[in-house]
């Protein structure tokens, strides 16, 4: 087929190159400019290269101890929720009913934590873990234990951790749901035939199924919990001490707080290109993963 | 290896209580022979499926019992039948090899791992899959995935039955025939209970011995090709066998005579006792139906149309206002539309209600 090259189809492209370019590109390019001087205010800016960066990287600095101790925080928590919130997922995903109006009903109640927003998430948790008037910390602390989010370091992580598997394994749980949903009836006769145990059932069948869901799940919780912000600092404020300061709130600090607007940038910058490369490597890992096995998907 | 009785079986799936009329099943009472090959035969929805998941324990039936040479085991699950059932799409375990694929009925019937490798090695060879034995089963094509699935079926040797719901629609023409009379070499090879659902006539006629042609939840027929073609026992079975299918007219039969439209046919048999009030037809197939020039003691008839299949010749021909499909004798061509038929009387049958009534 012919194609007929005409360069001023260019035009057709410059409405949105210039919304992209007031929305992302100007946006992102004053935090690159901010991230390579220094100011003292009154608007005077005075150049300082890749200084931010140096010091950002650096745990001997200021600036670098707090970046570097709060991505470790972050990474902590992030892999404590997978861990919890993939295999609880899944499990309720298994248990849920397949037919009838229970689904409906499941449904609705796994997608209420879902649409309840960030804000009011932390407030719940705040008030529910407080030892004096929330059920939970009251339940706690009568039990005997000396449970207190305020000033313990562990129980402040405990509940910033449950609080997120609280609203969060809904989510794999309704993905995983999707991808059981999808599997032809005739898989578990054939392993009811082939005499497969429950167990046999779930590893050779249904795990196997669920791969690229979970993948999704474990990218989006992953995304998401690595750029958590309102929750833990609506329940704990960062506290006690720096125990629970995720870098988002290591950033609001220097940046609205001290406005550092120059180390601020710096440290926005890492923090995006961190969220770019584990992105990336997630997406080459899923489109790999659906490439191996196109040739063959006709027959399945 | 058993042999498998049916007794009053019947599946419903809007309860016991509804109308049998509504039954997907209705009550059968038949016998598999140990060591047969059987085919099931009738159009979609003809509840062929349903008596196949009814003996493989998948469904529980509604109604009636199920004997494994003579034991009880209508409510014993798919596991204690020991049944071994290939479905209509390719079921394959993804993360296995095609080996490991073969040996999982084995594996999970914890069958010593030698055992479990020289039957495996068996399977592959009998199905060409030995090169493959080590390759991951979800990049192999379609057919070869459905020729897993089969040898998942084939590979215990001591299952009481293997049932194949249309096992090979998924699979290309070619292979198609190839794969079934590798299935033919296999039942008797193996000495198994085969029992193969499927609605392609030809596919049926060429695996079983034995054919049971199903119609609306009712077996109509068991028997082999041969009496399957020469002598229907109902009108569906003349009509769903054979290409063109048996023609079915309605008549007027009295003693050895069949009035249609106004011309006389004269039966081999005599029918005195025909139920009254009932819908009297004869059914002729179009094999033993001759074209030939107009001539006395000769059917008249009108040609409208001739089917050229290569082998054999068909004429679409009109009795009065009766239509039926006749053979053309090869070397006959007929001059003009008129046209005269000669019945062979041994292959005309009479139908009450569309079930074979013998003649005396």
């Amino acid at each position: 087929m012919d194609k007929t090259i005409n360069n001023k189809a260019w035009f057709l492209v410059l409405p949105v190159f210039l919304l992209v370019a007031f929305s992302a590109i100007l946006p992102l390019m004053t935090v690159v400019n901010y991230s390579m001087q220094d100011t003292f205010g009154n608007n005077q800016f005075f150049w300082n290269g890749v200084g931010w960066f140096k010091e950002l990287l650096d745990p001997s600095t200021d600036l670098g101890g707090r970046f570097l101790a709060s991505l470790g925080r972050n990474l902590i928590f992030s892999l404590a929720i997978l861990a919890i919130e993939v295999p609880l997922g899944i499990v309720v995903a298994l248990s849920m009913p397949r037919a009838g109006w229970t689904v409906a009903f499941c449904l609705v109640v796994l997608a209420l934590p879902l649409l309840i927003p960030w804000n009011v998430v932390g407030t719940i948790w705040q008030i529910f873990g407080r030892p004096d008037i929330g059920l939970l910390g009251y339940t706690l602390t009568s039990m005997g234990i000396d449970y207190n989010y305020v000033s313990n370091d562990l129980d402040a992580w405990f509940t910033v951790i449950i609080m997120d598997v609280w609203h969060w394994t809904s989510l794999v749980a309704l993905l995983c749901y999707a991808g059981l949903k999808s599997i032809p009836d005739a898989y578990y006769q054939a392993a009811q035939i082939d005499g497969a145990s429950r167990w046999a059932v779930f590893t050779a069948i249904q795990l196997p199924k669920m791969h690229r869901v979970l993948l999704i799940a474990v990218l989006l919780r992953f995304m998401d919990s690595f750029m958590i912000y309102t929750e833990p600092f609506v329940v704990t404020g960062g506290g006690p001490g720096n125990s629970t300061t995720f870098i988002s709130i290591e950033l609001v600090k220097i940046a609205l707080g001290q406005f550092d607007l120059g180390k601020a940038a710096a440290l926005s910058l890492v923090y995006n290109l961190i969220i770019l490369i584990v992105c990336w490597v997630f997406y080459t890992i899923m489109t790999n993963a659906g490439a191996e096995r196109r040739p063959t998907e006709g027959g399945a | 290896m058993a042999r498998i009785d049916l007794v009053d079986l019947a599946q419903s799936y809007h309860g016991n209580d509804a109308d049998i009329e509504s039954f997907a099943l209705k009550p059968v009472t038949m016998t598999w022979r140990q060591g047969g090959a059987y085919a099931l035969l009738g159009p979609s929805g003809c509840g062929k499926t349903t008596l196949l998941n009814l003996i493989s324990g998948i469904l529980t039936p509604s109604r009636g019992k199920i004997l494994f040479d003579g034991k009880d085991i209508t409510q014993a699950s798919t596991r204690e039948r020991n049944i071994a059932q290939v479905f209509q799409f390719p079921v394959i375990y993804d993360t296995m090899t095609v080996g490991e694929n073969l040996a999982f009925p084995l594996k999970n019937r914890g069958v010593p791992r030698a055992e479990i490798d020289k039957r495996v090695a068996e399977i592959a060879r009998l199905l060409d899959l030995t090169p493959d034995l080590n390759r991951k089963a979800t990049r192999l094509t379609a057919d070869a995935k459905q020729k897993i699935s089969l040898g998942r079926g084939l590979v215990r040797s001591d299952v009481a039955a293997v049932l194949f719901d249309e096992p090979l629609t998924v699979i290309d023409p070619e292979l198609k025939w190839q794969l079934r009379s590798k299935l033919k070499a296999l039942h008797r090879e193996l000495d198994l209970t085969m029992i193969y659902v499927t609605h392609d006539q030809t596919e049926a006629l060429t695996f079983a011995d034995t054919v049971v042609v199903m119609h609306d939840g009712r077996v109509v027929q068991s028997g082999t090709p041969a009496e399957l073609f020469d002598k229907p026992a109902h009108t569906f079975v003349g009509y769903f066998i054979g290409s063109p299918g048996m023609n079915i007219l309605s008549a007027e039969v009295k003693g050895r005579e069949a009035r249609i439209d106004g011309h006389t046919l004269t039966l081999a048999r005599s029918y005195d006792a025909l139920p009254a009030g009932a819908k009297i037809e004869i059914g002729v197939r179009p094999e033993f139906v001759d074209v030939a020039a107009p001539g006395p003691g000769l059917l008249d008839a009108n040609i409208e149309r001739i089917d050229d299949l290569g082998r054999i010749r068909f004429a679409r021909v009109r009795v009065g206002d009766a239509k039926f499909a006749a053979r053309l004798p090869s070397g006959f061509s007929p001059s003009g539309s008129a046209i005269g038929l000669k019945f062979n009387p041994a292959y005309v049958h009479v139908y009450a209600d569309s079930r074979l009534v013998e003649g005396a």
